[in-house]
């Protein structure tokens, strides 16, 4: 720890001597990990609008919603389990974001290769996660007849809103694994210890970078924990 | 003063993420059990809520180190999310003015 840092006011008194200093407002917070936390907020309301928008054509339409939990049960082994399919879902992804982070932790201790091997676990476990999403969504397109205009089971909005939602999300956890990936292979290569310039910014970098890579996984993670709690449960 | 951006660098036993991790899976699993468990009505929601905010605020707080972080960081990340209170709250106000002159206009006819 640095002992000039430790004099900074904490709680209260620091958030008003922080944001009173007329210099940078968000101490000890590198630019890049506040650049995402604000990126983050800006997805935060994204993903509002759409699980808001599902409780208005929810509570808005006369037609029955379909019950979810039928609508995702699995049949496994001639017994009907619902949500089964997405229950696994939920605990690969909780399971990706705890690997995600221990590699930030070992990152910050500088332990290389660790770090490098628990980037690619949760690389893994995101890719499990699309992979089971793909098998979903084949599933309730070709066998189910979902489509976002119509369904069998109840209101046509259902259907718009699963893919959207859904989707969306999805969208985010590819995306998430891409960057897991090339940032397990930075990791691996050395690149955060001998500051080695990015090939695509060409600026230097380190191990905060994993937390920012971390910040941005986890948030995968707190989406799906409401996308599972207001579309598959409620 | 211009050394107080200075970075620190903090890390935590393995142990707090692996019982954060276990809690996660824990109330996952609680909340899967209200769904098969078919609770219905109010203790439904107000479990699925309940279980929802415990693992976002674990999440949150420990796994994006929120906890550590100067207040600062942490209000001006919060406080906009109470928008998104307000805008729930305009938006059940329409909804059910929707479903009124939904059931209106099916009923009476135009």
């Amino acid at each position: 720890m640095d002992h000039v840092t430790d004099k900074l006011p904490k709680g209260l008194s620091g958030l008003t001597h922080d944001l009173g200093s007329d210099q940078t407002a968000f101490k000890k917070v590198p630019w890049g990990k506040a650049m995402m936390w604000i990126f983050l907020l800006s997805d935060t309301f994204i993903f509002s609008c759409f699980l808001i928008s599902l409780m208005t054509a929810r509570a808005s339409t006369t037609v029955e919603w379909p019950n979810a939990s039928e609508v995702f049960g699995l049949n496994f082994f001639g017994v009907e389990v619902p949500l089964l399919l997405i229950a696994i879902m939920t605990f690969v992804l909780i399971t990706s974001s705890g690997t995600m982070a221990i590699a930030v932790k070992f990152g910050y201790e500088k332990k290389r290769k660790l770090c490098a091997w628990f980037l690619l676990l949760t690389a893994i476990g995101g890719l499990t996660f699309v992979g089971m999403q793909a098998f979903e969504w084949t599933k309730l397109i070709f066998h189910e007849g979902i489509r976002p205009w119509s369904n069998p089971f109840g209101a046509a909005q259902f259907g718009s809103f699963f893919f959207m939602v859904t989707g969306f999300h999805g969208t985010h956890v590819s995306i998430g694994v891409i960057f897991l990936f090339i940032m397990a292979r930075k990791t691996w290569r050395g690149d955060f210890d001998t500051a080695r310039r990015g090939y695509f910014t060409s600026m230097k970098s380190n191990y905060e970078a994993i937390e920012i890579m971390g910040l941005y996984w986890h948030f995968v993670d707190l989406v799906w924990v409401f996308i599972f709690a207001f579309f598959y449960l409620w | 003063m211009a050394q107080e951006n200075k970075q620190e660098v903090t890390t935590h036993k393995i142990g707090v993420y692996l019982w954060i991790w276990g809690l996660l899976f824990v109330f996952s699993f609680f909340s899967y059990m209200v769904d098969y468990l078919n609770f219905e009505g109010l203790l439904r929601w107000a479990l699925i809520l309940l279980f929802m905010f415990a693992k976002a605020a674990l999440i949150m707080a420990i796994f994006m180190h929120l906890f550590w972080e100067r207040w600062t960081i942490v209000n001006v990340l919060l406080w906009p999310m109470s928008f998104i209170l307000v805008f729930i709250g305009i938006m059940v106000a329409e909804s059910e003015y929707t479903f009124f002159t939904r059931l209106f206009y099916f009923v009476v006819g135009t």
